[in-house]
């Protein structure tokens, strides 16, 4: 169905694609896997005419493709959904459906156009409202409206960049039906994901990028989730760091019996109290949407409280502003990278000094020293393996996972007493979120206290002494890491236990 | 009294609401307006020197929204083509077409001196029927052409941009441009078409004052009257119709200016002629906070982003 044949796309020094070939047959499920910054979603672009390629051709039904835009691709039947969605959060689902739809006419026929959504998602079960504004969706519905856009465009080959990476479990679940459906229908996915055992669960076979090229192809009968990080890093991982027993000292983080409000004014945590001492992490567990996420904001001081309290190493912080709890000696890793985690029109340099620019090495007197910026840049990207030109590159030209490796570095590199980090790894492939646990524990070691909040119960399980669940706003149980099994921590999340 | 002085708000308003309803497009499509006074200016010098030329003042219309579109396609080229900063390049039009006008009017009279060229206004057109309207007939149906114009042109724009795809397009150019790529349109040709659209209709603002009001051209004689619609289009949230409610308050802020001018109070007259642009400055702080500028407003759009 689709050839791409010597694929070469180069940014300035980085060769994100270097002669890429890779075939996708009709009628299958094809799971396009590599290390942060492997090409994939460079790749993907080039496909959906995104970007342009430097060489290479591409034909897909017999076709070639050359110099084609995103609305040749359409034209030809490629449905794009992309790592950040492209979607006009202030329109309806309506809306947004119709924008570059030649079908739908001249005129806007929203009910028409309701219509036919609704029928689509239906035949799906993607459970959509025409009518909703799309800012006010869930990131599942989001896809799901993406997804729908591709559909009624007559997709007949869906790309999905990393689909999963922002999605909770139960909509994850819900997700890969319907592309198992898609393909029993003849069309075709080609799935991005770091999530090795989903990939291994709903594709037929994977092809894996390594550096801009590609590094193998199989089918996945037979692959193992340690066969294809294998392939993706061209060497064993290390087995993970060994955890040192530390005796939880004093309390570091106090939250008691907070209260809160989303942004649409309505109560989503409803008296949370809990504490995390010096040397221990504390990993709250969840369905997304349960208030983990209003919980991160007040602690990190971007959502008033509305009742309680927090103090960080005995300092009263409830209404302080955010420099205040940084200087209390609070680092964040807020879920969302793109809006509050950096700026991305600013380089990777400055994103890293963003938080200490006030105080030497950054400081001298009045002015921002330069030097120690930029030595403090390499040092930290070398560290932490983000894959750029150099400290002067933008950070709105980084992979994905580079981009959240970066604000890790800025957030750990910190040596910060408390760490409040939420869903650090998402986005990051295999060998990433390795090393972000590994971070975290090395932190753990040293004596600091790590609130941890992932959905990821794997994950929960390697790096937490202590794990809380959160169910509908409230913290419904907590237990001690030995204690801990998948069965139970699952029931709890659902509210069951 | 009160008739005349509606009568006259709408009137005063009309250059207003065209420059506005010019702005509001592009700034739908995620580009500042900045540069409408220029826009304007240029309008009306276009159209003055066409009607003098040809004495036709059809062919004066059409040349002040070309005058118009001429500034437009500078910002379309500095800022699209090139990525400059939107404000910068609205700011560097205005000052542009400040000069430019003031010179070559000069070059139409004698000795380097600036000539007055007359030029016939654009007469009344009282609406059959509807003029003898009580009250109404006054205020709205004894105007001139183009203001009937300016609110009919107001609610084709509401129309257009609230019903049609192209309008939607536009729109989400300045929501999400990116969105509008990935949708297969290209939204910087949907930018660059906005602005060209703006310089036009702003120019026939330009060519109200001109050509509807005064008859002939001054240097500057817009006088500030691009930053107002800007404001107009604010404390209009960016709708049309919502717009072209705020111009005509502005327009009655400055009938009432002239009004007053005329009862010789003990105040000088250039305070009294600032109320516009302090009723301006005082509903644009009520307003401030709630304002929803379209997300993308400003935002270069780098060709090669992921
Ligand atoms: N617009 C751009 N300008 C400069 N460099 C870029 C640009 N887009 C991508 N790159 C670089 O190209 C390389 C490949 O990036 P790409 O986004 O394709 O990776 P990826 O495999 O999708 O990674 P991830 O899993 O993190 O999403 C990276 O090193 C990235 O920094
Ligand atoms: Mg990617």
């Amino acid at each position: 169905m689709l050839e791409m044949r010597g694929i070469e796309k180069s940014f300035g020094a980085v060769r994100a694609n270097r002669g890429i070939d890779v075939s996708i047959p009709a009628g299958r499920i094809v799971g396009l896997l590599g290390e942060n910054g492997s090409g994939k979603t460079t790749l993907m672009n080039v496909l959906f005419g995104m970007v342009r390629a430097d060489a290479g051709t591409i034909t897909f039904d017999g076709r070639p493709l050359v110099h084609h835009t995103p609305h040749d691709a359409i034209a030809a039947g490629i449905g794009m959904i992309h790592q950040h969605f492209m979607l006009v959060p202030a329109m309806t689902v309506a809306e947004n459906v119709m924008l570059g739809w030649e079908d739908a006419g001249a005129w806007l026929r929203h009910d028409a156009v309701a219509q036919r959504i609704a029928e689509t998602s239906t035949a799906y079960g993607l459970d959509l409202d025409p009518h909703a504004v799309v800012g006010a969706l869930s990131l599942g519905a989001q896809q799901r409206v993406e997804i729908v856009k591709a559909l009624l465009r007559g997709a007949r080959l869906l790309v999905l960049d990393e689909p999963t990476s922002n999605l909770s479990p139960p909509e994850v679940a819900r997700l890969l039906p319907v592309l198992r459906k898609l393909r029993a229908e003849g069309r075709s996915v080609v799935f991005i994901s770091h999530k090795l055992q989903e990939v291994l669960d709903l594709c037929d076979e994977v092809i894996v990028l390594r550096d801009g090229a590609v590094a193998g192809a199989c089918p996945v009968a037979g692959a193992t989730r340690e066969t294809l990080a294998t392939m993706m890093v061209g060497r064993e991982l290390p087995p993970p760091l060994a955890r040192v027993e530390t005796t939880p000292g004093r309390e570091v983080l106090i939250v008691s019996d907070l209260r809160a409000l989303d942004d649409a004014g309505v109560e989503r945590l409803h008296g949370v109290s809990f504490s995390v001492r010096a040397g221990e992490v504390f990993a709250l567990a969840g369905v997304d949407g349960n208030g983990q996420a209003e919980l991160a904001d007040v602690i990190g001081g971007l959502r008033e409280a509305m009742h309680g309290s927090i103090s960080i190493d005995g300092d009263d912080v409830t209404h302080a502003t955010v420099t205040r709890r940084l200087r209390a000696g609070l680092a964040h890793v807020p879920a969302d990278r793109a809006t509050t985690g950096l700026v991305s029109a600013m380089t990777i340099a400055e994103n890293l000094a963003l938080r200490e620019s006030d105080a030497p090495p950054f400081r001298r007197g009045p002015w921002l020293d330069l030097a120690a910026t930029r030595a403090l840049a390499d040092e930290r990207i070398a560290a932490y393996g983000v894959r750029a030109e150099g400290g002067d590159a933008l950070v709105a030209t980084l992979s994905g996972g580079n981009q959240q490796k970066v604000i890790l570095a800025r957030e750990l590199g910190r040596r910060p007493a408390l760490l409040l980090a939420a869903q650090p790894t998402r986005g990051l492939d295999p060998g990433a979120t390795r090393f972000v646990i590994d971070q975290v524990l090395a932190l753990r070691a040293e004596g600091a206290a790590v609130l941890y909040i992932s959905t990821e119960l794997e994950e929960v399980m390697a790096v937490a002494d202590r794990i809380g669940v959160m169910f509908g706003g409230r913290l419904v149980g907590v237990v001690s890491r030995d204690d801990a099994d998948l069965t139970t921590l699952g029931l709890m999340m659902a509210g069951a236990a | 009294m009160i008739e005349d002085i509606l009568a006259a708000s709408v009137r005063i308003g009309t250059p207003l609401l065209f420059a506005a309803l010019g702005g509001l497009l592009s700034e739908r499509a995620g580009v500042f307006a900045v540069g409408l006074e220029g826009m304007m200016l240029a309008g009306a010098f276009a159209g003055v020197i066409a009607t003098w030329l040809t004495s036709s003042l059809g062919l004066g219309l059409v040349a002040s929204a070309a005058g118009g579109m001429a500034l437009a396609l500078v910002v379309v080229i500095a800022t699209q083509r090139y990525g400059a900063d939107q404000m910068v390049t609205g700011l560097a039009v205005n000052i542009l077409a400040l000069g430019l006008t003031s010179f070559l009017l000069r070059g139409f009279g004698a000795r380097g001196e600036a000539p007055v060229l007359r030029v016939p206004t654009l007469a009344p057109w009282p609406i059959p029927w509807l003029a003898d309207l009580p009250v109404l007939g006054a205020v709205l149906f004894r105007q001139p052409p183009l203001t009937y114009a300016g609110i009919v042109l107001a609610l084709g724009v509401a129309v257009w941009l609230a019903r049609t795809r192209a309008g939607l397009t536009l729109r989400a150019a300045g929501e999400n441009p990116y969105a509008v790529f990935a949708g297969g349109t290209d939204p910087v040709r949907v930018r660059a078409l906005a602005i060209v659209a703006c310089g036009a209709i702003a120019g026939l603002g330009g060519a109200v004052l001109s050509l509807q009001q005064v008859g002939t051209f001054t240097d500057g004689m817009t006088n500030g009257r691009g930053y107002i619609a800007l404001a107009a289009i604010i404390v209009g949230r960016w709708r049309p119709m919502a717009a072209l409610a705020a111009c005509v308050v502005f327009g009655a802020a400055d009938a009432l200016q002239l009004r007053v001018q005329g009862f010789r109070l003990p105040v000088s007259s250039y305070v009294i002629q600032m109320t516009p642009y302090l009723v301006a400055l005082a509903v644009l702080a009520g307003v401030g906070r709630s304002a929803r500028l379209p997300a993308a407003i400003g935002v270069p759009l780098l060709r090669e982003r992921k």
